[in-house]
Order: C-alpha cells, then structure tokens, then sequence
C-alpha cells in the first residue's frame, strides 16, 4: 500500500479547475518534488494531501484511506508542514513554537523538553542559544530551520515542503538544502517537497513529478526527467543546463 | 469659606464619581461581552462582517440625548434611572470594541493562521493560542476609544436620572454656576485622560503569552 495515493484526483473553486485527472502513488521513504512554474497547482496538491483542500473529484488517499474519510485534526497531526514564510507563530518562543505539536498531542512537559532540544539540535540550532528567543530575533535561515524543526517534533511520517527555500540568499538554500539531504539520510521519512526551482527538484528529489497547468505531465526520477523530451520539462531543464 | 463650598462639592462629588464609574464600567462590560465575540463569530465572512458593522454603526448615529430619551417610554428595558442609561452607553461603546475585534483578528498572518490550521489545531485552539492573543492590542485600542467616550456621554446620562458627574453640569448650566460646571466637566476630563493613559500603557505593553 502506498503511503500517499492521488487517484484520478480534481480540485475545482467553481468553475475553474485547478487540478485535473492527477494520479500518483507515493512510497514510504520517498522524496517526491513537485515541480512546476508558478500558478501550475504544486501548493493546490501538496494542500490535498493534508486535508486543507478536498478533492472536487476522485480522491486522495494518505495510509490508504481517503482524506475525506479522515479526522481532519488527526490527519494533520500526523503530517509535517512547512511553509515559505515559516509561519512560526510571532509570540511564541522558539521552543513554544517547536513543542506545539507535541503539546496538542498531550505528551508529558519533560518528554517535550527533551524532544525539542534534539530536533532544534538536529537542524543545528544549538538548543541553550535558541530556545528562549522570539521569531523576530532570528535570521530568516534560522527562522525555516525552527520552522523544520516544528514540523519535525511530533515524528510525523510525512512531511510536506512547500518551497521552503524560496526567500533565501543562495548561500543559506544551499546549507539547509544539504541539512535537508543529511536528515533525510537519518530518519528516512517520507517527503513531497514543492518548488519551481529546477536544481533544487534535481538535488533533492528521488522522484520528480512535474506539474503544467493543473496536469500531471511527467513523473520519474531525476535521471529520467534529464533524458525527458516533454516541452515543459525540456524548458525547465534549459535552465537547468544555463547553470552550472 | 471657599473651602466650605469645596467641601461641600467633595462630599458630594464622590458619590457622583462613583455612579460614573459604575456607568462607564457597566456600559463598558457588557458591550464588551456583545463586541468580542460578535466581532470574533463575524470577522471570517464579509457579509455578515458588514451587517454587523452596519448596525453597529446605526446605533452609533442616534444623537445621544435623544438615544437616552427614546429609551425612556420602552417597557422593561426603558424607563428613568440608571439601567437605561447603561443600556443607551453600550449602544455607544458596540461600534469601537466590534471594529476592532474584526480587524485585529483579519491582521493576523494568513501564514501564521495557515500554519496553525496544518498542524492540526482546533478553530478553539486557533482562536485561544493564536488569533486572540494577536488581535489583543488592536482590542485593547478599541476598548480604550469606547472607555473614553463612554465617560464623556455617561455625563448626559444625568438628564434621565442616571446620576453620575453629570449632575454636577446640568445643575451648573440650569443654575448659571461655573463651579458646578467645573465640578462636573473637570473630573470627568481628568477620568477620560486616565483611562486613556492607562488603556494605551497596556496596549504597549502587550506581550502576547
Ligand atoms: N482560492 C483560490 N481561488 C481561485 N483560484 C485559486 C485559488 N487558489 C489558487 N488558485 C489558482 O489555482 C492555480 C494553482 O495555484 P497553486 O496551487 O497555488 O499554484 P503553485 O503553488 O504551483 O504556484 C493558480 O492559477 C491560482 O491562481
Ligand atoms: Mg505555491
């Protein structure tokens, strides 16, 4: 059974389709990106993963049930998020921001203690430096690293990334982009990971699926989607080649 | 002599602050318990954001002397005294405290909210941890523009009976007393000023926990 499954999956706000006829199966331990200009539906998806959309038309299944059969709360629980802007919550502390979900989940305050200064130090935010200080007193790298390491402490089995690099300098994507390999590396989980950036989807994903105006138009590995003679992916691999 | 006469308005004047407060905190109290959640329920859908705003606005509207006249000649809710004065000054204090409800709750980051819906918090939860505590210094702001103004209005409410430092200048104009005037408009300003002051303090000060 695939962790995450779209089934023939459309999201429609009224008239106007946003997703249409989108299948695919994720496996356990995946990294799949999502890869597609602005405005081609890669958030729209991602969104469907965890409930804050619903299908219009065929379904998603995450654990192989149907989102729409799903306790929302719990469904979201259970699955990472983390979002361009951090969306770390201003007048939390760094480590009230990071123990949320395990608060939510009733964990006991000595466990969550203990969990939030390992992610922080897994994502190398020394824990004694960063745990007492406010969102506005990090820089903006800190600030996605705090944000990974909220969606990392309640040990979700999906974590679901949409461009989380996207506002920051190279220098500082390249170092959380290497973070994200190395912790992919030690815990295996399963991630769909959502950016326009075409270096960045070769980088880090072990599938890339690549979205053109609400469609699906190309799925496989990075190997596979640099051999690829679909228009859309040949643009995006133009810049690719441009690069480096 | 002089002192005399100030004695006089002293031993008088504190029992007069003291149904002013009453007014003012009563007025303010219970529009608060209408605006906030009202303002909370409201603040997600347009339409019935302006519906709210709009009648709020309405009772806004209403020349105060004539809002505390018509309350007079209803039933129950009407009548001398100072529960109908009450009712007219939270008419007055919905409008700021509603306002500001609704919009401090729509300032809050679309991020921040959406981040809160992901990770699978409640809407109690969303409201309790995150949006109120946010929308806190706009309320604040709110509740200290309705204070203000309510101690200025609670002054008319002497016309129905109501008590209060209004006393003090109805007496003064119809009697052509500058003191008494003076003894009336005096405190009440010194009262608007403190609250004031001590509304925007914690409005400053707000550290969302
Ligand atoms: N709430 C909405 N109402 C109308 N159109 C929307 C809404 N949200 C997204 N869209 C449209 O859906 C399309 C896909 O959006 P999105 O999934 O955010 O794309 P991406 O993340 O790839 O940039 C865009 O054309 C966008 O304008
Ligand atoms: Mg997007």
């Amino acid at each position: 059974m695939s962790l995450i499954e779209f089934r023939q999956t459309a999201f429609r706000i009224g008239s106007k389709s946003i997703l249409e006829n989108f299948t695919l199966a994720i496996e356990p331990g995946e990294t799949v990106v999502l890869l597609g200009r602005s405005g081609s539906g890669k958030t729209t998806a991602l969104r469907l993963i965890n409930g804050m959309h619903l299908p219009t038309g065929g379904q998603v299944l995450v654990e192989g049930r149907a989102t729409t059969d799903w306790d929302l709360v719990r469904l979201r629980r259970s699955i990472g998020y983390v979002i361009q802007e951090s969306g770390l919550f201003p007048h939390f502390t760094v480590e009230r921001n990071v123990g949320l979900g395990p608060r939510l989940e009733g964990w006991p305050d000595a466990r969550i203690a203990e969990r939030v200064g390992a992610v922080l130090d897994s994502v190398s935010l020394p824990r004694d430096d960063f745990r007492a200080r406010l969102p506005k007193q990090l820089s903006g790298g800190q600030r996605q690293r705090v944000g990974v390491a909220r969606a990392l402490a309640a040990d979700p089995k999906i974590l679901l990334f949409d461009e989380p690099f996207g506002a920051l300098d190279p220098v500082t994507r390249l170092e959380l982009q290497r973070e994200f390999l190395r912790l992919r590396a030690e815990a295996g989980r399963t991630s769909v990971f959502v950016t326009h950036d075409v270096r960045e989807a070769m980088k880090l994903g072990t599938r890339i699926a690549l979205l053109q105006a609400g469609q699906l138009v190309f799925i496989g590995t990075p190997a596979e989607f640099q051999a690829c003679r679909i228009p859309e992916a040949r643009a995006f691999l133009e810049v690719f080649e441009d690069g480096e | 002599m002089l002192s005399d006469v100030l004695q006089d308005l002293l031993d008088e004047g504190l029992p007069l602050l003291g149904e002013h407060l009453v007014l003012v905190l009563s007025a303010i109290l219970i529009a608060s318990a209408i605006a906030i959640p009202l303002g909370v329920a409201v603040a997600a859908n347009p339409r019935w954001r302006r519906i709210a705003i709009g009648i709020a606005n309405i009772g806004q509207t209403i020349p105060s002397l004539a809002l505390f006249g018509f309350l007079i000649p209803i039933p129950f809710i009407g009548g001398i005294g100072q529960h109908t004065a009450i009712i007219a000054l939270v008419v007055y204090a919905l409008l700021p405290i509603l306002r500001n409800t609704v919009t401090g709750i729509l300032g809050v980051d679309p991020a921040v909210r959406d981040s809160a819906v992901a990770m699978g918090m409640t809407d109690g939860q969303i409201l309790r941890m995150v949006e109120l505590p946010l929308a806190a210094p706009v309320i604040i702001s709110g509740l200290r523009i309705a204070t203000v103004t309510t101690i200025g209005t609670a002054t008319i409410a002497a016309a129905i009976g109501a008590g209060g430092l209004g006393v003090f200048i109805f007496r003064g104009i119809a009697s052509v007393d500058k003191v008494q005037i003076l003894a009336g408009a005096v405190p009440s300003a010194l009262l608007a000023l403190a609250a004031d002051g001590a509304l925007s303090w914690i409005e400053k000060r707000w550290v969302a926990a």
